[in-house]
């Protein structure tokens, strides 16, 4: 049975509306609702999937972030997982910290921990990298799925269908593997209260960057946050007879 | 009403046949048939004595509002003519669409001295044919009188035209922290002026409390064009009787709306929603008692689904409990400040319901993209019924007989039904029961109707909570209602609208022809 590590981002709730900071160094998170990046609840779901097949016998999830990385932790536990890592990065190095930062984490607590598999969302909704698994998978010299939409596993290796433009790529990789989860891979879970109940008492593990040996320093300088501009208010409609139909709503035309 | 029974089965058959699948949209032939509506096809229903529109009319319409805001096209006036769910459908030949209360008052004192009936619109999401005419009434819209007068984020008071879109008004107020006190599915069409003629309930009652308490103040246009003004702003003002009471679920029949003062709570910074699975109603109640208990002030909705209601949803539009089949299911909300806090008492509350086996199983929401997911699981109940043949009650019941209504049902029906079921309110007691039978015949629905009220009646409950008489309960108005009340509420009619072209039909039962 494989040991599976899964990793677990903490983003900005899709539902919330995104608001810059006055200084437009970066995005407003203070008093913000946050939740797991969809992908990586993806990657959880195909995780505890294989454990209840008994295809994985532990399933780890690891968070990089400040202390409130952990709420997502727990979510990861109450969906199944086993144990939880928290690698705790103070806030204003968070704002920095880049996919390659991110992997490189990752890649040692892969081998410390001895997993078979790594699943980690094909991308962050924050940043929109989509770097991670990759770079994963570089750092470690393994085998790399990305954009999976099917994981079958085998006695030393996994099948995996990838969405691929125009169609669907079918690629067979050699455990240890990295694979990245995208959209259709599975519709998550809803954690039920006896396992949100239960997720408490499981154990999550702190540790920092210094201590997997991973450099944080900023590697890059933010210069401006941007919002899109805005778009001027209009709709598109779709034939002649709604703009007649529109325009006589408002009184514009008899 | 005289004949109470007879009455009450007339208006069954139109109730089955809102719920057939397919409606007739056939367009209105205004011109050769005069007042020959659809509804007045389906129903038996006499044109009250009042003068058919001329050019002359017409005329004075045009030169008050101008060519733009007199709609007399055919194919423009369908969206007037019918209504949401395609159940009634009228046939105006005019309809007006004021900006002012000034232009309102004009209308109105215009219409009353010719003798010419009118259709009170907002945004026509109405659902028992209040909001559309019944025959050639005038449709006087509320369309354009979308304008935001005032917001003092001090009070958290926000005054507005009767025909602004609740949606927009919420969306204004979010800017300031404060929020609408009302919400419910038909956000982004209804009118508040026609929330407020209807005492729109929703989703949010069991916390924010009904329209009599969250508007201060009306402006309202009389029948004979004068205008009424009771905009109060404050919270508390006895100098003398409290007017406004009298329009708010007035449905149209006594005045016109122009003005809304609006009393506008704080918006909720943290927002949780527990779904459960429970195994009887006996332990739905006792959850209910102990969510007021322990929730206390951060409760703010309290909604129930019964499993078939989960099955009907499966079936025609592809909703599942996410937490595994149950015989009742919970959505439990709570809205407060501080999300540590609201958090904290959930959490206790659920685990309690847990230990407690109240609850045998559910899942918790507290990131807003969750949240929303799990309300759609409640509010796409409804679109079910597009699918579906389904006849739909609106009821108020005392809440240790709430579900008896949907068993006694069920056994009454037998085999003429292929699934009973409810859902709702079931914070404020309001349930909604549903019938879906194969097909809709007058079999089917003599077998419910009055039989459904009769029984609502007995264990004390209201044949309409939240959606009112409109024209398709208007006939029920004495069986629903002792006489005295009914009788004072004709005085007052034709007090303030002696002629009644104020939404006839409406309310007040109507005379067969
Ligand atoms: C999808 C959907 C969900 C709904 N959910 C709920 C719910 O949860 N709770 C609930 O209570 N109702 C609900 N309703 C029905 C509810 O009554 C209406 O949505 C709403 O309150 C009516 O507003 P409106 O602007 O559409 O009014 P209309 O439908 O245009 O009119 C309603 C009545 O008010 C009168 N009226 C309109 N404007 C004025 C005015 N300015 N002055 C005087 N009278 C006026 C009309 O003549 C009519 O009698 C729902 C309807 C839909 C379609």
């Amino acid at each position: 049975m494989a040991r599976v590590l899964v990793g677990v981002k903490r983003v900005i709730d899709y539902a919330v509306k995104i608001r810059i900071k006055p200084d437009k160094k970066g995005v407003l998170t203070d008093g913000v609702k946050h939740s797991m990046n969809p992908f990586d609840e993806i990657a959880v779901e195909e995780a505890v999937r294989m454990k209840e097949k008994k295809i994985a016998s532990e399933i780890i999830a690891v968070s990089c972030g400040p202390a409130q990385a952990q709420d997502v932790i727990r979510t990861a536990l109450a969906m199944g997982v086993d144990k939880g890592i928290h690698v705790d990065i103070p806030a204003k190095e968070f704002e920095t910290l880049q996919p390659l930062h991110v992997s490189k984490m990752l890649a040692k607590i892969a081998q410390d921990e001895k997993v078979d598999i790594v699943i980690l969302g094909k991308q962050a909704i924050d940043d929109d990298c989509n770097q991670t698994a990759q770079m994963t998978a570089a750092v470690l010299d393994w085998p790399q799925a990305t954009n999976a939409s099917k994981i079958e596993k085998g006695d030393k290796d996994v099948t995996v269908t990838r969405e691929i433009d125009g169609g669907l790529e079918v690629i067979k990789c050699k455990l240890p593997v990295v694979i990245s989860a995208d959209l259709r891979l599975n519709e998550p879970r809803y954690a039920t209260l006896p396992n949100i109940m239960k997720a408490k008492k499981k154990p999550i593990k702190k540790v920092t960057p210094k201590d997997l040996g991973v450099d944080t320093a900023a590697r890059i300088e933010i210069v401006s946050v941007e919002e899109p501009p805005v778009r001027k208010g209009g709709t598109i409609i779709p034939d002649v007879d709604t703009l007649v139909a529109k325009l006589k709503e408002g009184g514009f035309v008899p | 009403m005289n004949t109470a029974l007879f009455d009450c089965k007339a208006t069954i058959i139109m109730h089955g046949i809102m719920f057939l699948r397919k409606t007739n949209r056939v367009g209105c032939r205004v011109e050769n048939i005069g007042f020959l509506s659809d509804t007045t096809q389906k129903f038996p229903v006499e044109r009250g004595e009042f003068n058919k529109l001329n050019n002359g009319h017409k005329g004075f319409f045009r030169q008050l509002l101008g060519d733009y805001r007199v709609i007399t096209d055919n194919h423009d006036l369908v969206k007037y003519n019918n209504d949401w769910f395609g159940y009634v459908k009228g046939c105006s030949q005019i309809v007006l669409k004021p900006k002012t209360t000034e232009e309102v008052s004009q209308i109105l004192s215009f219409c009353n001295e010719n003798r010419l009936a009118i259709c009170l619109q907002g945004g026509n999401t109405d659902v028992v044919g209040a909001s559309v005419p019944v025959f050639d009434e005038i449709v006087v819209s509320t369309e354009l009188m979308n304008e935001i007068i005032d917001l003092d984020e001090n009070s958290g008071v926000i005054i507005c035209q009767a025909g602004c879109v609740l949606e927009n008004i919420d969306k204004k107020l979010e800017g300031s922290g404060l929020m609408v006190p009302l919400d419910l599915g038909a956000k982004g069409s209804c009118h508040i002026g026609g929330n407020v003629a209807t005492n729109a309930g929703g989703l949010r009652l069991l916390r924010y409390g009904n329209l009599h308490g969250n508007v201060l103040g009306l402006e309202v246009v009389k029948a004979n064009g004068e205008v009424i003004d009771c905009l109060s702003t404050l919270k508390k003002d006895n100098t003398g009787f409290h007017l406004k009471h009298l329009f708010i679920g007035s449905e149209g029949t006594l005045g016109f709306i122009t003005k809304v003062s609006l009393q506008c709570p704080p918006r909720a910074r943290s927002i949780n929603v527990a779904f459960l699975g429970l195994q009887n109603f006996d332990k739905v109640l006792k959850t209910f008692r102990k969510a007021k208990e322990d929730l206390c002030e951060i409760l703010s909705a309290f909604e129930v689904i019964d499993s078939t209601s989960m099955e009907f949803a499966k079936e025609t539009v592809g909703i599942t409990s996410p937490i595994g089949d149950y015989p009742y299911y919970l959505l439990i909300e709570t809205s407060g400040s501080n999300p540590e806090h609201d958090a904290d008492k959930l959490y206790k509350f659920l685990d309690l319901v847990l230990v407690k086996h109240l609850a045998l199983n559910g899942t918790l929401a507290t990131e807003p993209a969750k949240v929303n997911a799990i309300w759609a699981i409640r509010e796409k109940i409804p679109e079910g019924f597009k699918h579906s043949s389904v006849l739909c009650y609106d009821f108020s019941l005392p809440l240790s007989k709430y579900f008896d209504l949907v068993e006694d049902m069920r056994n009454h029906m037998g085999s003429l039904a292929k699934k009973v079921f409810g859902f709702g309110h079931l914070g404020d007691g309001n349930l909604h029961l549903q019938i879906e039978v194969n097909e809709m015949s007058k079999e089917v629905r003599d077998h419910v109707e009055p039989n459904v009220f009769e029984r609502v009646k007995q264990m004390n409950g209201s044949i309409s909570a939240e959606h009112g008489m409109g024209f398709l309960k208007a006939n029920y108005l004495s069986f629903a209602n002792p006489p005295s009340k009914v009788e004072m509420m004709r005085n007052l009619k034709s007090m303030l609208d002696p002629k009644g072209i104020l939404n006839p039909y409406k309310v007040f039962p109507w005379t067969y022809s």
